[in-house]
């Protein structure tokens, strides 16, 4: 199964080898990461999902909490929670496809942040398969490049995950 | 406040942690740190052969006393010929700080000489690694990773120093802090009141109880309060590899170790219980078997004080995350005050059955009119020894043979790498013993492969008078990879010979050592008893034994904990 986990981690050079060395490092899976600092510039906030049996994710978890430099975590998939994930895509229009896309573009309720003469550059944020349905909606022969930032993750709700 | 250079600051930080020794190997990164060392006479170094030895030195040092090793090392080549030594202490959660000297900060991802990348190379056989990066930090990391390597589950943590580091020219005000608080590392004290409550009422209502120590006891300095459970409920024992000598083996209600070449008596009464008290012990794959078919019929408390060691390959019913020596004193505590008792007539019926099984087996090997056997040094020198020797041993049958035979009824005795299987670990390790333990026996129990994995330390026992003794249960060949081609691979002895074996006794004479031959059955007591005699000289024992005797009982590959071979005919 897909989880979410939301990490607090010690804002440290080599912090963040330590959590993605851990998961090659015991055939974990990693389907997205996302890492930035917090509010607070000594910690940082790291977002990722995976997949697997739960005693597997219940290893994940755990083992995590081991490294020294991890604060706390959380499985937000335990609970209601927002996940969000920001797509810029890079899509060939020219002729009529400039305003089928634009229509597409806004169905998604996405953005077109960058325009030429035969290509506009489209920004999206969602959930992942939201952002799956619009390069499906598109269809892939326009596509040129996608970018995606990885999932972000909060639980909703008064929950926080801070110190 | 006193101002120090970096190495100073290194040194006096040692110092004030409490450091008796180092172990280590000088080098360009670390001249720095060597010659604040030559400075002062409070901390001792150690000067190994070869780096990998110096780990195990700590090693030994660590298990055989309870605190955390310390080495000292260059950058590169000084760097990661330790890696093998970290590596071993963190599979079997060793206690130990290894300190690597950097090339300068300034040269760091340039590839210059003797450059490593320490923290990438190590991180995944470390419980943490450090790295300084200001001269002025270097006590509170000192600190840190002593910290760090000796609470909650122990381990290796590594300090990276660059060279600049530790330049001699600047001085910074230098003191050792008295405590150390991190907010990301806070290990369990205790274990959860209505967790233990759950398991006591548990184990009181039990009818086939066992319990299986593990390591953990011996690291958690918890022997006594095991012991003291053990007995006020009257149940039977077994222990892992790594848990030997927590529980008396002599004792009675001790049913020697379990798992792949464990008594026949422990694995069965494993098999058969219905429920397992697991005590610091991690439900490795050399004492499950398959864990498919692991004891059927036992629910299992788990006490551990690391959380990730709970659930990881069998499920656990009960839980108990907490240091063992707390929670076992809760645990008697509750049992001593509980109403309910053991049932007497259940647990009488258990252990009629239990002797039944240890009257079946109980490690028999068939012994010859002129051939030695393995099995029968190793008896003799725990007789020779009353029992009272600390023992280190290398990897394969030795190995094997030296746990099963020599019966260790104290804790930290027995010293072996169970979780890595590093060959070439006993005599280094046997020297970080004898180095602090000068009036113990320490013997090396060994092998012709092993020994000759860190045979150079012969050179620095001359240097140290360190008069260890060296019992070299020589078959000829790598007798564990031999066992395993003769059961899996039709006999094909692929490269498990050992041709062109050196001649010992010269070899240890070379170096200073006195060296001593048996090849005769009728030779082996008295000149065991002449060798432990010589007590100020290392010795170094060549034993010509049995060249094609296997270790038994030895579990069947992926059967469960009750299929064992018994013998090289007999399959239960």
């Amino acid at each position: 199964m897909r989880r979410i986990i939301s990490v607090l981690l010690e804002n440290e050079p080599g912090a963040l080898s330590r959590v993605v060395g851990l998961f090659s490092q015991r055939n974990y899976n990693i389907e997205t990461l996302t890492v930035a600092p917090t509010e607070d510039e000594t910690l940082s906030r790291l977002t990722v999902t995976t997949t697997g049996s739960d005693r597997v994710i219940e290893q994940i978890t755990k083992q995590l909490n081991k490294l020294v430099e991890v604060v706390k975590l959380v499985d937000l998939t335990e609970g209601p929670h927002i996940e969000r994930e920001l797509m810029l895509i890079k899509l060939k229009a020219t002729g009529s496809q400039r305003a089928e896309i634009k229509r597409t573009v806004d169905i998604f309720r996405g953005q077109i942040v960058d325009v030429t003469s035969s290509v506009y550059t489209v920004q999206l944020a969602g959930a992942s398969d939201k952002l799956d349905g619009f390069v499906q909606a598109i269809g892939t022969s326009g596509v040129l490049e996608v970018v995606r930032s990885g999932v972000s993750g909060i639980a909703r709700g008064e929950k926080v995950l801070s110190l | 406040m006193e101002l120090l250079s970096g190495a100073d600051m290194l040194i006096r930080s040692l110092k004030d942690q409490g450091v008796e020794y180092i172990y280590g190997y000088p080098g360009g990164a670390a001249l720095h740190i060597y010659d604040a060392l030559f400075r002062q006479d409070e901390v001792k170094h150690i000067l190994v052969r070869h780096e990998q030895a110096a780990v195990h030195m700590a090693d030994g040092y660590a298990r055989a006393t309870g605190l955390p090793g310390t080495v000292l090392v260059t950058s590169g080549p000084g760097a990661t010929n330790t890696i093998t030594g970290i590596a071993t202490a963190f599979m079997d959660s060793i206690p130990m700080v290894v300190l690597c000297g950097q090339v300068a900060s300034t040269l760091i991802g340039e590839d210059a000489f003797q450059e490593t990348d320490m923290m990438g190379v190590s991180r995944p056989v470390v419980k943490h690694n450090l790295s300084v990066r200001h001269p002025s930090e270097i006590p509170e990391i000192i600190r840190k990773a002593y910290y760090i390597a000796s609470t909650g589950r122990p381990g290796p943590v590594v300090v990276d120093i660059p060279k600049d580091m530790t330049a001699p020219n600047e001085r910074f005000e230098y003191a050792y802090p008295k405590k150390i608080k991190l907010r990301s590392y806070s290990p369990a004290i205790r274990g959860h009141a209505g967790q233990i409550k759950k398991a006591v009422d548990m184990m009181l209502a039990a009818r086939r109880p066992i319990i299986y120590a593990g390591g953990g006891v011996i690291l958690g300095k918890a022997s006594g309060q095991l012991t003291e459970l053990v007995r006020k409920l009257g149940y039977p024992v077994t222990n892992t590899l790594m848990g030997i000598g927590c529980y008396p083996a002599s004792d009675k209600q001790h049913l020697g170790w379990l798992g792949m070449h464990g008594t026949y008596e422990a694995n069965m009464a494993m098999h058969h219980s219905d429920l397992i008290l697991a005590v610091g012990a991690r439900f490795d794959d050399r004492v499950t078997n398959a864990t498919e078919k692991f004891c059927p019929g036992a629910r299992i408390i788990h006490i551990d004080i690391d959380p990730a060691s709970i659930s990881k390959t069998i499920d656990a019913d009960v839980p108990i995350v907490g240091p063992v020596d707390a929670v076992l004193k809760e645990m008697l505590a509750l049992v001593k005050d509980s109403k309910e008792k053991p049932d007497a007539e259940a647990l009488a019926s258990w252990w009629k059955q239990i002797d039944e099984w240890r009257a079946f087996h109980g490690m028999r090997y068939e012994t010859s009119p002129d051939v030695i056997k393995p099995q029968e040094v190793i008896e003799m020198l725990h007789r020779l020894t009353n029992g009272d020797a600390f023992v280190t041993s290398d990897v394969g049958q030795h190995q094997m043979f030296a746990a099963q035979y020599y019966k260790f009824d104290k804790p930290n005795r027995w010293i072996n790498s169970g979780g890595l299987g590093t060959m070439g670990f006993g005599l280094p390790a046997a020297m970080g013993i004898k180095l602090t333990h000068p009036d113990d026996e320490v013997l090396c129990i060994t092998g012709e492969g092993s020994i000759q994995m860190n045979i150079q330390e012969l050179s620095t026992c001359n240097q140290y008078e360190l008069p260890v003794k060296i019992i070299n249960l020589n078959n000829q060949s790598l007798g564990m990879v031999r066992q395993w081609q003769d059961m899996n691979y039709e006999s094909r002895h692929s490269h498990s010979y050992m041709e062109s074996l050196p001649d010992f006794i010269k070899l240890a004479e070379a170096y200073g050592h006195v060296g001593v031959r048996i090849d005769k059955k009728e030779d082996l007591e008295p000149k065991l008893k002449e060798v432990l005699a010589m007590k100020d000289k290392l010795v170094f024992v060549d034993i010509q034994v049995d060249r094609f005797e296997h270790v038994y009982p030895m579990q069947v590959a992926r059967g469960c904990m009750k299929d064992m071979w018994l013998s090289k005919t007999e399959r239960v």
